[in-house]
Formats: structure tokens, C-alpha cells, sequence
């Protein structure tokens, strides 16, 4: 480990991989910290991503694609259920990962650009000098030491710490986190190209439940639930043992995986003096879906891009590194995170008796015929009692 | 004072992200808190395995 770098990237996740990778191409001298032992483990997603964004950042393999998705279910409260093709999904049907893999190609192809990979290595503090950042104090086995760099790039993951010490709040509010737990289910029946998502106020308070396929006969079943609606006895594993009981008492859990997710708004700014703070560390989860790696990838690479930019300048205080938070907020990242939440919204509002009734409706529709703006008119049409709510939803997606 | 129930704990880190007094950190596996916790519960409410508890003071 050298005493000083262009960049310091704080962990090894997707985000923190990108910024490292884009970095090092960039011909800027990059050190990537990972706390955990190994990358990639232990896995806190449901691994999902639509095919078009990932193409963007790595060429898709087969040692981690553990499923190629062509449709999506979508089940009510009373068990109607209707399904999405991929023709009308777009980019949002895709692959379900090996994250274990995936996030150790990643990181590698960091490695093969020229950055320098730490693991069991964590950011203690961050290094001040005369008021602004320098770097961070780290720490390998008991051994601390003081890293110098330029810009600090925050991919620290939903606990995040790196961004407050720097002064950032990036408290997620209660309701806003989703408490989640997934098990990975082998020896199941289920169709192995068709994510199933599980709507209800009983299944789901205020989140849903999936099934992503990983194979021919194994699964991502998980479930995520407000934080407010978790409470003892009613946690987010004793509502998927329940679901599991009723729907796979068969199934065999190999893995057991936790986390959380925020579904809030991003951070009110991402940038400091010599500090950009990028993916999930910054709250770009999806507020609708909760997916993560999308936006941690996308977000990692734009701040290693800006930092170049900032470094070459000599200029890397907050204004200087603006361009990163602009440049995420006005662009597709920023406008569908703000769309997302506010149908998201909508949609934890609405109770199990307006669920049913919602996706009874679409399910008698041909969907092929829709958009998802003209479909939202069609139940509109049907559903006269949900006329607000449609209505907020309908002004949202215009 | 907060108990956290080591044999129960998933070391997700869910908890840290909605600490208000960003008293809680996740090194590795194990989970640490330190005195600027207020016992809020905040953290006690969202752990998806229900690892964390407010014990009182005196039974501890």
C-alpha cells in the first residue's frame, strides 16, 4: 500500500469496483479498501439487473449469470395474478446474478486496470488536514495506517459510515428502510425465466416478496417489509417462513441472507471537499424495486471520471466535484430514482381490497397492446373508486 | 442499554443505516455500538432476525 493515491475508493461492491476500474483507465494512481475478507460475500441482494445497464459495464458471462429472465408475475393479495413479457418490461426484465462471481470479476477487472485492491482493510477515520479531507486513516488486522489521496470516493454499501464522518447525514428514516430477508431455495418448483413479485399487506406490509429464479429448480425467495411494519414475532424471516411453509414446504434453504434497503430519497448532496459518495452508500437504491447495483455502477464510474477531471484541474473541493452530483441527479439515474418514488408512494398506500382489484383488472387486459402509461389510463377507466390514486400514479409516469 | 444478541445477528448492517446518532458500525461480522447510543429502539424495530434489544439498565 503506498501513502498516498489520486483516489481512495471505501469498499468493493459494484460501485466501489467501477469507480476503481474507471479510475485506474483513467491513468490515476487508485486504491480500492474492502472490509470483508473476500468480495462478494456474504451476498445481500436479490441479485437482479435488466440486461441493457449491465451491457454498459461488463460483458455478460455465463459463469455469473445464474438466470436469463423473460417475463415477470406479478400476484395480488387474493392470488390473481398477471404477467409482464419482456417486450412490454423493456430494460426491466434482465439477468439474476452470482453475485459472489460477479462482484469478484469486477473487482478484479479493477485489479487488471492498475488500481491496488485491499481486502479486510477498513476506512477507521477519515485523514483531515487544516479542515479538509486527505485520505483516510485505515486499518488492516489491528495495523492502522494513514492513506493519502486526493478524492475519497464513498462506496460503503446501505451502512454506510465513511460519508457522516465527513459530515454528511445519511440517516435513513424508519419507514424508509426496508427490513429484508431472503433465503436462496433449492429443490423447488418454479419456472426458472420468470421472476414472481408477491403483493399484500399480510405477504408484504409495505414491500413485496420474490422469487428469482437461479436455476432450473433453485431460487432467490426474499422479502422486503417497511421498517415500521417490522416488529417482534412479525420480522421480515417470520413472514418468508411463513410464505415458505404455505408455497415451498419442500424447498431446502442452502443460504440464508439479510440486509437492508433503502427506498428513500437519494442523500440532498453527494459531494464534499474531496469527497464523492456513490451507490447505496448514497441512498441511490431504487425506491420502487430496490435494486442497487444499477445505480452503484453507473455512479461509480461518473465520480472516477469526475475525480479525474477535478485532479487534472488541481481544484478538488465541492464545487470542483459538482459535476458529479449534478450529472447523476440530471440524468436517467436522477429523473427514475424521483419518478420511482413517487409511485412507490402510491403504491405502499394502497390497501389488500385495492391490490386485488388492480391486478384483476390488468390481468383480463392483453398487455402486448399497452404501454405502462396507457395501461394506467385503461384501470383508471375500471377502477373508478381508485381515481386519486391513479390519478397521482398516471402524473407521475406522464 | 442496547443488547445486541450476537448468536442471532446476521451482520447486515441494516441497523447502522438508520441510527440517528450514527452509533452503530458494522466491522466485518460484528457489530459494534458505542456510548452515543440514546436507546431510540429505532434499530430494535428493523433487524430482520430480531438481534437487538433494549435491556433494562438495572437487569444487565
Amino acid at each position: 500500500m503506498k501513502r498516498k493515491y489520486d483516489v481512495l475508493i471505501v469498499g468493493g461492491g459494484p460501485g466501489g469496483a467501477l469507480a476503481a476500474r474507471t479510475a485506474a483507465e483513467k491513468g490515476l494512481s487508485a486504491c480500492l479498501i474492502e472490509k470483508r475478507p473476500a468480495i462478494g460475500v456474504p451476498v445481500r441482494c436479490a441479485e437482479g439487473i435488466g440486461k441493457e445497464t449491465l451491457k454498459e459495464f461488463i460483458a455478460p458471462d455465463d459463469r455469473w449469470i445464474s438466470a436469463e429472465i423473460d417475463s415477470a408475475r406479478f400476484v395480488a393479495p387474493d392470488g390473481t395474478s398477471m404477467t409482464i413479457e419482456q417486450e412490454m418490461a423493456g430494460s426491466k426484465v434482465g439477468y439474476i446474478l452470482d453475485r459472489k462471481i460477479f462482484d469478484r470479476e469486477l473487482v478484479w477487472q479493477a485489479a487488471a486496470a492498475g488500481a491496488d485492491v485491499f481486502v479486510k482493510t477498513r476506512a477507521v477515520s477519515p485523514l483531515m488536514d487544516d479542515g479538509s479531507l486527505k485520505g483516510a486513516t485505515v486499518a488492516f488486522c489491528g495495523e492502522e495506517r494513514k492513506v493519502g489521496a486526493d478524492v475519497v470516493i464513498a462506496a460503503d454499501g446501505i451502512e454506510s459510515k465513511f460519508a457522516r464522518w465527513c459530515g454528511l447525514d445519511t440517516t435513513v428514516p424508519m419507514r424508509e428502510l426496508m427490513s429484508c430477508a431472503q433465503y436462496v431455495l433449492t429443490d423447488i418448483d418454479i419456472d426458472p425465466h420468470v421472476t414472481v413479485f408477491y403483493f399484500g399487506n399480510r405477504i408484504a406490509p409495505e414491500g413485496y416478496l420474490w422469487v428469482f429464479p437461479k436455476g432450473d429448480r433453485t431460487a432467490n425467495v426474499g422479502i422486503g417489509i417497511s421498517g415500521r411494519k417490522s416488529k417482534d414475532g412479525h420480522r421480515a424471516r417470520h413472514l418468508l417462513d411463513r410464505f415458505i411453509t404455505d408455497s415451498f414446504p419442500q424447498g431446502k434453504k442452502v443460504e440464508l441472507i439479510v440486509g437492508g434497503v433503502s427506498v428513500c430519497r437519494p442523500l440532498p448532496c453527494t459531494v464534499a471537499d474531496g469527497l464523492m459518495v456513490v451507490g447505496d452508500a448514497a441512498r441511490l437504491s431504487d425506491p420502487m424495486t430496490g435494486g442497487g447495483i444499477a445505480n452503484a455502477m453507473i455512479t461509480g464510474r461518473l465520480a472516477a471520471e469526475v475525480a479525474a477531471d477535478a485532479i487534472s484541474r488541481g481544484d478538488v473541493g465541492r464545487d470542483a466535484l459538482m459535476p458529479y452530483d449534478d450529472g447523476w441527479r440530471s440524468s436517467s439515474v436522477g429523473k427514475s430514482l424521483e419518478k420511482n418514488y413517487r409511485i412507490k408512494e402510491v403504491f405502499i398506500k394502497l390497501d389488500d381490497a385495492k391490490l386485488n382489484a388492480l391486478i384483476q383488472s390488468a390481468s383480463r387486459l392483453d398487455l402486448k397492446d399497452f404501454s405502462v402509461l396507457t395501461l394506467v389510463k385503461e384501470l383508471i377507466k375500471r377502477n373508478p373508486k381508485m381515481l386519486l390514486e391513479l390519478k397521482s400514479l398516471y402524473s407521475v409516469l406522464k | 442499554m442496547l443488547v445486541i444478541h450476537r448468536d442471532i445477528c446476521g451482520y447486515c448492517g441494516a441497523c447502522v443505516s438508520v441510527c440517528p446518532e450514527g452509533a452503530l458500525e458494522l466491522i466485518d461480522a460484528y457489530l459494534t455500538v458505542d456510548n452515543h447510543c440514546t436507546a431510540c429502539r429505532i434499530c430494535t424495530r428493523i433487524c430482520p432476525l430480531g438481534a437487538l434489544e433494549v435491556a433494562d439498565e438495572a437487569k444487565v
